[in-house]
């Protein structure tokens, strides 16, 4: 059921295409496209590509998660450092990540590091305030019954705020895979020097209108995309069933 | 020596939109073993009192002690049960979990032993690794009744166990909260705005006066260990007790739910 949108996202693709709605040989149909994802898989430069585009991801959201998560705690339930730091981050998250690669280029180079900076700058956004607001949504009366039984404020922090904010930063999480995924590939693509779908992609493009190669890279990276958040959103129901509504039963 | 002794306590909020005075001069005791029940019209504060005894709040006047001992924070031999079970039990962690919570300084052994224990003594015996949202609510509130027990308090305080169940469930869990102090020898202080419940409940009841609330009578309920939802509730001496503990509630200026 939930690939019948993609199924006509292709079929409206493959027709436009071959109808010349669009110049044929720009927009390369599906139908030759999807080939070329298959046997593009099977190659090794191809695969290499794949790989550093997505360890570059995870490793740019592992970072994410690591400075958003505890300074979102920190946000969250210190209100003094909250309205002294709010301003600089609503200043700093509508910058995209993309418009900071020319001075990422600049001061940091252009390797693999680059990429990951920029990823790790865009993903920090929805972890962060999902964990921040997580913490406003906090049933008082769970943090009144954990007092009551004589459970201190760090104690109340580690068996009560956390496991009721970690669905919330969960989701954030999820969010932030696709934009951490979308920013490495833009670096690649915008910057080159570093192995990636990205840098094939821009290669493809440049060195002699290979569509098929183009497209079927651009497929790759959507389908990497989408694999990753059905795996996400699987291991939410599995670990957060309690959160859903209902909690999860039917 | 009284197991609680409260000495004219008084609690005023203060707020931005000015003070208000949520109790004042409280004064009563309670006996090792007793059940007492505290009867009031709504918003006269009850909910206040229970916050100050178990330290959630520190009171602006008066005192309150445990067994001799000032509270001065949440004291560590103290369980409540609150009226609204499905936010008071934690939804990540499975029934026997959530019993458990309380009990940290225990080893790994005892704890499963009392939880399987607390939770058996509650008629939940195999419900241990089901969710509290999986449960039925007369259940979550068993549950949490077992919590509380499990963590062997020397006082159970109770802030309207029962109003959010329906009828029939709220007799049975009544019936279940006779036994299972009678069986533990609990001292419990259970605050309801129920007039049949705190006659049919306890041992004595607390009147108190609309906001601010002070006691305005300290009654002894003279209808044995033994009760019975039928025979007790038709009895001469509930009928005579429920009519002027009504009648004490209705002089007090105040709307009675």
């Amino acid at each position: 059921m939930s690939l019948i949108g993609l199924a006509c996202f292709f079929a409206v693709w493959e027709v436009a295409s071959r109808t010349d709605l669009v110049p044929g040989y720009y927009l390369r149909p599906p139908s030759a496209v999807l080939p070329r994802v298959v046997t593009l898989l099977g190659e090794t430069g191809f695969q290499r590509a794949l790989v550093a585009t997505v360890l570059a991801t995870l490793i740019a959201l592992g970072i994410a998660i690591a400075v958003a998560v505890p300074a979102g705690l920190v946000l969250g339930s210190v209100p003094p450092v909250r309205h002294a730091v709010m301003t600089l981050v609503e200043f700093l998250r509508p910058i995209p990540s993309v418009a900071l690669i020319p001075l990422a280029v600049v001061t940091i180079g252009t390797g693999p590091d680059t990429k990951i900076v920029l990823a790790v700058f865009g993903a920090l956004w929805p972890i962060l305030f999902n964990t921040m607001y997580a913490l406003d949504e906090i049933d008082p009366l769970h943090t009144e019954t954990a007092r009551a039984f004589g459970t201190g404020g760090f104690g109340v922090l580690r068996r009560v705020a956390l496991p009721s904010a970690a669905p919330f930063v969960f989701t954030g999480v999820r969010l932030s895979f696709a934009i951490a995924l979308a920013v490495v590939v833009s670096t690649e693509l915008f910057s080159g020097g570093t192995v990636g779908i990205g840098q094939f992609v821009l290669e493809a493009s440049a060195g002699g209108l290979n569509m098929d190669d183009v497209l079927a890279g651009t497929v790759i990276a959507g389908l990497v995309g989408l694999g990753a958040n059905f795996g996400l959103e699987w291991l939410h129901r599995r670990l957060f069933a309690w959160s859903l509504p209902r909690g999860g039963e039917r | 020596m009284k197991m609680l002794e409260v000495r004219g306590l008084g609690h005023t909020y203060r707020g931005k939109d000015g003070t208000h005075t949520a109790i004042d001069g409280l004064e009563f005791t309670v006996d090792p073993g007793e059940l007492v029940c505290v009867v009031g019209p709504s918003g006269c504060g009850k909910s206040t009192l229970l916050r100050t005894i178990s330290g959630l709040i520190k009171p602006t006047r008066g005192s309150v002690s445990l067994h001799g001992n000032p509270v001065d924070g949440v004291p560590s031999d103290l369980s409540v049960v609150f009226q609204d079970y499905s936010r008071s039990l934690f939804p990540w962690l499975s029934v026997t979990k959530n019993v458990e919570f309380p009990l940290r300084k225990l080893t790994r052994r005892n704890r499963t032993t009392r939880a399987a224990e607390a939770l058996a003594a509650v008629g939940l015996d195999g419900a241990g690794r089901k969710y509290p949202w999986q449960l039925s609510g007369g259940m979550q509130q068993r549950v949490a009744i077992a919590r509380a027990l499990a963590y062997r308090p020397s006082l159970l305080l109770m802030d309207e166990p029962f109003a959010s169940v329906d009828a029939q469930t709220r007799f049975e869990l009544e019936d279940l909260l006779l036994r299972v102090r009678r069986e533990q020898d609990t001292t419990v202080l259970l605050v309801t705005h129920d007039i049949d419940e705190s006659v049919y409940l306890g041992d004595r009841v607390l009147v108190l006066s609309k906001s601010p609330a002070t006691v305005v009578a300290d009654l002894d309920v003279p209808l044995g260990q033994h009760r019975d939802q039928i025979t007790t509730r038709s009895s001469d001496a509930f009928v005579d007790l429920r009519a002027r503990v009504a009648g004490l509630l209705t002089s007090a200026p105040a709307r009675v739910r």
